[in-house]
């Protein structure tokens, strides 16, 4: 290798400097990154061709519709937008604990770390939720077999096919064992239920009980893709926020305990907010994909 | 180079003495912005969506998702410093991305081709089954 045309001084790729003027574990940070945006890109772009062979696809505004505490309320984007708020904010708080470290000001950065831990703990906490919620929910659909049953929304079932009419229905209802009919009977909330005891009811008495009920809307089983690519997505994500989130504790330990004043730089929190601040820019993007579009 | 134990590398650190915290900020007043449009736009779709046309949702979407690179940009450019760097660095992290333009147009094209040989019988029918009359029995796996 010559390197004598190039003027002493010029030697970028000599050793002893950084040709991107960034240290070896940023550069590398960053192209960890970038694998990784690509395997989450990957996984994303599966879902969407998927999507985009059925004619059938569950309606986001439909099973996501749920907020803690208010019960059976139709509220479809609310609880998943106060979840991208909560992620916005503590890539806020990350980047103002990295501006803290460049003034090696660690109380700032010990401040702002706590806060980016906190806000890590709850998007976690309402992840947490909607899985519990989705996973013990009980939605009527309508089986291949042609019988109705009560369905959790998990990653191989799924009660959001298309809508069927209330003929249908009555219809399946027949052929529908006693057990599920009860079943179907207790989650009718409003109405009925509440004055009855199901479970000595006849058959008779269930399907009329359940025909008659007003609002009682039922599906056809929907695709298992659809629960397979929310949870694994979705979970994917979350481990990706959970492994932050311990990055993030360490980082206010080491921080804590004065490592990165004796160094003399804080550019560990720099990295480790570079992590952070990717992690909020996929779910960015599976806010997109699953909840908006 | 082993004696330099102090990492010289660390030759710059992206100035924000002068900046301060006012320019953070200000991108999350511009990502909460957008955000709340896409929220109004998601609610207009599911609000309105059901009677509009097929292309007029495709466009709202569109523009969602367009919506969303602009945050993904602001993440990048200024949470995330890579505005900062060197060029060199911005180009290494930034060319090799463009592969998802087709990777996205070559797989959605290829599940809309799936989408078209399912509902002609491979293409030897003509086209007359369509979303509404997808039959009861058919459930989940066709």
């Amino acid at each position: 290798m010559s390197t004598a045309a190039i003027p002493a001084g010029t030697k970028w790729w000599n050793g002893g400097r950084s040709p991107f003027n960034a240290s070896y574990g940023k550069v590398m940070m960053w192209y960890f990154l970038m694998s990784d945006a690509f395997t989450f890109g990957a996984f994303l772009i599966s879902y969407g061709t998927i999507r985009f062979s059925v004619n059938d696809w569950p309606d986001p505004n439909q099973v996501f519709n749920s907020v803690p505490f208010l019960g059976h309320a139709n509220l479809p984007l609310v609880f998943v937008s106060i979840m991208t708020f909560v992620l916005i904010f503590s890539s806020v708080t990350m980047v103002l604990a990295v501006h803290e470290g460049h003034n090696m000001n660690r109380k700032g950065v010990e401040k702002f770390m706590i806060l980016t831990i906190i806000g890590g703990i709850a998007f976690l906490s309402c992840q947490a939720w909607e899985w519990t919620h989705l996973l013990t929910g009980e939605h009527v659909a309508l089986l291949n077999d042609g019988t109705l049953s009560v369905l959790p929304t998990t990653a191989s079932s799924n009660p959001w096919g298309t809508h069927i009419p209330h003929e249908v229905m009555v219809a399946a209802l027949q052929n529908t064992p006693h057990e599920q009919l009860a079943n179907i009977a207790g989650t009718l909330h409003h109405g009925a239920a509440e004055v009855h005891n199901t479970a000595v009811m006849n058959n008779t008495e269930l399907v009329n009980m359940i025909s008659n009920t007003a609002d009682f809307h039922v599906n056809n089983v929907g695709r298992p893709a659809f629960g397979s690519y929310f949870f694994g997505i979705t979970g994917f994500h979350g481990f990706h926020v959970f492994s932050g989130v311990v990055i993030n504790i360490i980082m206010y330990i080491k921080t804590k305990l004065g490592h990165f004043d004796q160094r003399g730089h804080y550019e560990m929190i720099e990295k480790a907010g570079l992590y952070w601040h990717f992690v909020d820019l996929v779910w960015v993007f599976v806010f997109l994909c699953f909840y908006l579009v | 180079m082993s004696q330099h134990i102090i990492s010289p590398e660390i030759s710059h650190a992206p100035d924000h003495s002068g900046s301060g915290t006012k320019r953070i900020w200000n991108v999350f007043w511009v990502l909460s912005f957008l955000t709340m449009v896409e929220l109004g736009l998601g609610y207009f779709l599911y609000f309105k969506g059901a009677g509009m046309s097929h292309t007029a949702v495709l466009s709202t979407k569109i523009v969602i998702g367009v919506l969303t690179l602009l945050k993904a940009y602001y993440i990048v450019s200024v949470f995330m410093h890579l505005g900062d760097e060197v060029r060199n660095m911005i180009m290494t992290i930034t060319v090799p991305l463009v592969l998802f333009v087709w990777f996205i147009i070559a797989f959605l094209y290829d599940g809309n081709s799936w989408k078209n040989l399912r509902n002609t019988n491979g293409y030897s029918k003509p086209n007359i089954q369509k979303v509404q009359t997808v039959p009861v029995k058919e459930g989940a796996k066709d």
